[in-house]
């Protein structure tokens, strides 16, 4: 449904995107005229995604997953979100793509081809969970500006690249150095080439870590077009912009990195709770970091009906930011009781972690299958929506499905 | 790898169309200037290269076909304004108050290079404000729209 309704109302501004123009007399196409090939400048194609994928936006493409497509413990392209701020690159030549380190707190300036990477590095792989800061938005109470994610914008991929620590050691920094700003071939909207769509990043702290990576590859390839192609930075754990894609400089900032949507009410929330719907100074936001425990039930996909009597073998994937998982409860009586489920070890640090259960329904009707992470902190998901902020990011409300027991 | 999956789908369709590409582009430039924002001087502004003008025409069921937008007054200054740089599904998934429209105008206009709207600003604000306004959900909504099947044991 989703994506006849997109290819119907795309196609024509596809012909002007073509032509570099629009179709004046494009509205008065008789009805079933087909432009040869014009139907199908199809998003699903184009980035090689299963046709389930829902697109909220498609300037900048931005499409999520439903639940059950993430059921495999690492995500496929097919199903892995797109978030994009501006326009993807076109054309990008990795035989002459550069990544710079520069910056403030850099102790030079150096620049490494892809090949460098490869060579004079050595590769890591490590899984890693990225969910997009905004997950959740659709929610919100007031709303939330944006676009309006439901539960799909996570993924679980295995990433392959260098440790950004040692390519930060290889150039230098300087012990006054606070932040990683990265800065990408992306376009913005507008059109204006001095501007900038996203240009996020991470703390040293985060910077450092093992797992954090300058990755070339996804799932044992070359990371695909949109999301990220060639390089990308991965930082596990955290809103996923910090995760910049198409990098080409990184930046050593001697302070927090100030790029474009790191400031204002982009991925920053109130620092102290607020009422919803409240207008929240800039000096009050504070930068989103690690991301909040969650979870997703994966299987079975919701609407399931199935006879009294048979039990339902189920199983989905928690994740805690910076943090593990240290147990996932499910409920089908609403959150009056939990029982606990199986939860499996991280394949790595920030990976998620699979759970799974199995339940029997004491009788006929309409039931929720809920399920309930708990990070390794004592936090855990709550039933309704958490502390509403003004761009609406940070839902972790506990994730349900409807079944019906006949 | 975006490039090469253009070429060779859209290979054929570029040569075909090009004759017919020209003549329409060159007719829609036209037409399109006229159509343009346009600053205090009189002059059309700069919208990216590569932006579309969707025609405010072609209305079925109270949709406007090309973009999505709920059909109402204000539309085709909506869809002048509103979709140069963003889909107007970056519009019509959100909803606010007209206050809320407002501060996201001069978000857009603060940082993301939205032109003066001058007198279009209170059409668009109207517009949005009646067509995509906010409606209460409380803390936690019904899960709707389930398509149910029966399960395979």
């Amino acid at each position: 449904m989703e994506r006849r309704k997109f290819v119907g109302r795309s196609a024509l501004l596809s012909l002007g995107s073509l032509l570099g123009a629009e179709i004046v007399f494009g509205n008065r196409l008789p009805e079933g005229l087909s432009l040869l090939g014009l139907q199908d400048p199809d998003p699903f194609a184009l980035f090689d995604k299963d046709p389930e994928m829902v697109v909220l936006n498609s300037r900048p493409w931005n499409m999520e997953a439903q639940a059950h497509l993430l059921d495999d413990p690492v995500t496929p392209n097919k199903y892995m979100f797109i978030r994009n701020n501006g326009l993807i690159p076109e054309k990008p030549d990795p035989t002459k793509w550069q990544l710079t380190i520069d910056g403030e707190a850099a102790r030079q300036v150096k620049s490494y081809s892809l090949e460098d990477l490869k060579k004079k590095f050595r590769p890591h792989t490590y899984r890693l969970t990225l969910e997009c800061g905004g997950n959740g938005r659709s929610e919100f109470n007031p709303p939330a500006s944006g676009n309006q994610w439901t539960v799909g914008a996570v993924s679980c991929a295995s990433w392959t690249g260098v440790r950004l620590r040692d390519l930060l050691e290889d150039a230098g920094y300087t012990t006054n150095a606070v932040y990683i700003g990265y800065h990408a071939a992306d376009r913005h909207l507008s059109g204006d080439p001095g501007k900038e769509p996203i240009s996020r990043g991470v703390p040293m702290e985060k910077a450092l870590q093992d797992e954090t990576l300058v990755a070339y590859q996804m799932n044992g390839k070359d990371i695909p077009m949109a999301h990220g192609y060639p390089l990308r930075l991965v930082a596990g754990g955290w809103p996923a912009s910090a995760s910049g894609k198409w990098i080409t400089r990184l930046s050593i900032r001697d302070r927090v990195h100030d790029g474009a949507k790191m400031t204002g009410d982009s991925y920053r929330v109130p620092c102290e709770p607020v009422a919803p719907g409240t207008k929240v100074a800039d000096s009050d936001m504070c930068i989103i970091e690690s991301m909040p425990v969650k979870s997703l039930i994966t299987y079975p996909k919701t609407g399931a009906t199935l006879p009294l009597g048979s039990s339902l073998p189920f199983r989905g994937h928690a994740w805690a930011g910076e943090l593990r998982v240290a147990r996932v409860k499910y409920s089908i009586d609403f959150g009056s009781t939990w029982e606990d489920c199986s939860l499996e070890a991280p394949a790595n640090r920030l990976a998620w972690q699979r759970f799974s259960g199995e339940v029997r329904f004491p009788q006929k009707g309409y039931y929720e299958l809920w399920a309930r992470a708990e990070d390794s902190e004592g936090k855990a998901q709550p039933m309704v929506l958490p502390g509403w902020n003004p761009k609406g990011y940070l839902n972790n409300a506990c994730h349900r499905i409807a079944l019906k027991i006949t | 790898m975006e490039g090469k999956g253009k070429t060779g789908k859209w290979g054929s369709l570029w040569k075909g169309l090009l004759g017919v590409g020209l003549v329409l582009a060159l007719a829609a430039f036209i037409w399109y200037r006229s159509g343009l924002p346009v600053q205090d001087s009189g002059d059309p502004l700069p919208v990216p290269a590569d932006s579309v003008q969707a025609s405010p025409e072609g209305i079925s069921g109270g949709i406007h076909v090309q973009t999505g937008f709920r059909a109402g007054e204000g539309l085709p200054v909506v869809i002048s304004n509103c979709t140069p740089c963003h889909s107007a599904e970056l519009v019509t998934q959100n909803r606010m108050t007209r206050e809320g429209w407002e501060s996201t105008i001069r978000w857009m206009q603060e940082t993301q290079n939205l032109w003066e709207l001058g007198d279009n600003e209170a059409v668009i604000l109207d517009y949005l404000a009646t067509y995509y306004a906010p409606e209460e959900k409380g803390r936690r909504q019904n899960l709707e729209n389930i398509e149910w099947y029966e399960l395979e044991p």
